[in-house]
């Protein structure tokens, strides 16, 4: 499923930008008109003459050998401008996902597991964390932390491990918002789902240590559900880190790609759309193994709904 | 949920709306209400703004709350109110737009996914497979690599992208009620299938639909803000909620957050509702399938 899927999604951001208005000539020359010779020649050298399909092939086939064209642009190759940027972006999802595995699943866990003020509080907090966009949570990240307080700057990327955190904890932060809280939130109502369960009532009515019935039992269970939304929204961060990185003045990948579509840099377009496309399905299906790991029932491949 | 859908119940959709509204509690309520005041504002919002919207005065840029003027100057010295009240009409009709696009496409392709099975079934489910490939966001930036920035395109590709989230739930449920007893009868008696889909499936997997719809809209909200913020959305100097944020973001590091300020807790307001509201429909939903 994988490489079948990948491949059509190639065909289609290929497709996409083939139909784009404006020919390709004019954006190599920068609209300046040409000989019909040096026409001819850049005809021969991009094989623009060539059918659709050709061209398609020509592009995958550079592509999987790591050649992704040339930006218009900056006229530098699109590998290494990926190649330069990439890390930013998976940084910044990283970081993201930890604030996310460790605070989302934890405050779920706690008031799933403690119906109280606790839980009350944490859902109200959680409801209005899941509705917080990551450009307004970088508003008031910026005004609060960087403006307020100081502890934080609030642009750039910054140099050096230790600099490299400073800079990227508020976007991380801002990038997790949404996230921590739908995960939180779904991951309280599958461990109350099976805390409620008769087979642990029966558990604690023969006295096993409410440890043990919590590790064992419902942890365990509730563990697919969480999994698969955690998987999820974690696979979602790759695309909305574009917005945290604009908002941040950071140099990822997200925010070089709204860039290239401004300017219509159409190679950039298809190199970056490429590279997330196959990181979002490549998390995606991580996810589906981590499930079916943690559960012998769900078996890979078959049909999931 | 009762198996058979009463010709009553049908007949007054409305009446059912909001007996079902009334029983998502004082929360659910609320979220309606705030929901109601943010869709007449988008309706009226031009014609309530008591200032032009677009209307620049440099010298009174960043200018604080004054009493005409209860939320103070933007960036460029327009009035926020009037133009948080303009902008509404973009930030609410866009996702209402996707949600309608999005959930009428859905609903058609997992019902006809669920009616036929087989080849049809296997043909949707793949296609909707690969749409998954594509988040929101990616797609919607795409779009306006190929057609050039604005709301329309935004938009269609946000719909398009929500499908596999909403088809696959919606199939799950026609499944389900397609192998109810009174399809069966209702076949056997000869009814068309369109009729049987439009009239019965269709209206039973409604409260579904409605949650889903709910949900939809929040994400839609927050992705297309997010678009207009990136600058491939609503293009300035229109006023919409997203267009607002990034142009007053300078304002944030300067000292003047409100305007910026403002415009984020609108869609965050919105937002809440429509979760909580959403939240409460899908219990709904659940309860009435056991």
């Amino acid at each position: 499923m994988l490489p079948a899927s990948l491949l059509v999604a190639s065909f289609v951001i290929f497709a996409a930008l083939y139909l784009a208005p404006g020919s390709p000539i004019a954006a190599l020359s920068g609209g300046r008109p040409l000989p019909p010779g040096s026409v001819q020649i850049l005809e021969q050298r991009y094989h623009l003459n060539e059918p659709f399909l050709a061209q398609y092939w020509y592009w995958l086939d550079n592509a999987l050998h790591g050649n992704l064209g040339i930006s218009i642009t900056l006229r530098e190759n699109v590998s290494t401008l990926i190649a330069s940027r990439i890390w930013t972006t998976a940084g910044l999802v990283l970081y993201a996902s930890v604030i996310i595995v460790v605070l989302g699943i934890g405050l779920g866990v706690v008031s799933g597991l403690r119906p109280g003020a606790l839980d009350t509080s944490a859902l109200v907090v959680t409801a209005v964390s899941a509705a917080i966009p990551a450009f307004v949570a970088a508003i008031v990240l910026i005004m609060l932390f960087a403006v307020k307080l100081g502890w934080f700057p609030a642009l750039g990327n910054g140099t050096g491990f230790a600099s490299n955190v400073r800079h990227f904890t508020l976007p991380a932060v801002a990038l997790a918002t949404v996230s921590l809280g739908i995960v939180a939130r779904v991951t309280r109502a599958s461990v109350r789902q099976e805390g409620d369960r008769e087979y642990v009532q029966t558990a604690v009515s023969r006295g096993l240590p409410a440890r043990a019935v919590i590790q064992r039992h419902i942890v365990r269970n509730a563990a697919i559900p969480i999994t698969t939304i955690t998987g999820i929204t974690i696979a979602s961060l790759i695309a909305v880190s574009a917005v945290v990185e604009v908002a941040f003045s950071l140099n990822g990948l997200g925010s070089y790609l709204v860039q290239a579509a401004q300017t219509k840099d159409l190679a950039v377009v298809q190199g970056i759309s490429l590279v997330l496309v196959t990181a979002f399905v490549v998390v995606n299906l991580l996810v589906d193994v981590l499930c079916a790991m943690l559960d012998p029932r769900v078996t890979l491949g078959s049909d999931r709904r | 949920m009762s198996a058979v859908s009463t010709a009553g119940a049908a007949a007054r959709p409305w009446s059912r709306g909001l007996a079902s509204l009334r029983a998502t509690g004082p929360a659910g309520v609320a979220s309606a209400v705030v929901i109601a005041a943010a869709m007449f504002a988008a309706a009226f919002g031009p014609l309530l703004a008591p200032y032009n919207p677009d209307l620049p005065n440099l010298s009174l840029a960043w200018a604080g709350p004054t009493g005409g003027h209860l939320l103070g100057y933007d960036v460029e010295g327009r009035d926020v109110l009037s133009r948080l009240l303009a902008g509404a009409q973009t930030a609410m009709l866009g996702p209402l737009a996707v949600v309608i696009l999005s959930v009428t496409a859905g609903t058609l392709l997992a019902v006809t996914a669920a009616w036929r099975r087989g080849a049809s079934d296997a043909v949707i489910s793949s296609g909707l497979d690969i749409v998954f490939a594509f988040p929101g966001i990616l797609l919607a930036v795409l779009a306006a690599a190929v057609f050039g920035a604005g709301l329309p395109a935004a938009a269609i590709a946000l719909s398009i992208a929500y499908l596999p989230y909403i088809a696959r739930v919606l199939r799950g449920a026609a499944l389900r009620e397609r192998s109810q007893p009174y399809v069966a009868a209702l076949e056997v008696q000869g009814a068309p299938a369109a009729s049987i889909c439009l009239r019965h499936v269709i209206p039973n997997i409604g409260p579904l639909i409605a949650a889903q719809a709910t949900i939809l809209f929040g994400s839609a909200m927050i992705d297309l803000a997010a678009i207009s913020f990136l600058g491939l959305g609503v293009q300035p100097p229109a006023a919409n909620w997203g267009v607002m944020i990034s142009e007053n973001q300078v304002g944030i590091v300067q000292g003047y957050p409100l305007p910026a300020l403002a415009a984020g807790i609108c869609i965050v307001t919105v937002v809440i509702a429509v979760n909580v509201l959403g939240e409460r429909l899908f219990d709904q939903a659940r309860a009435a399938r056991r």
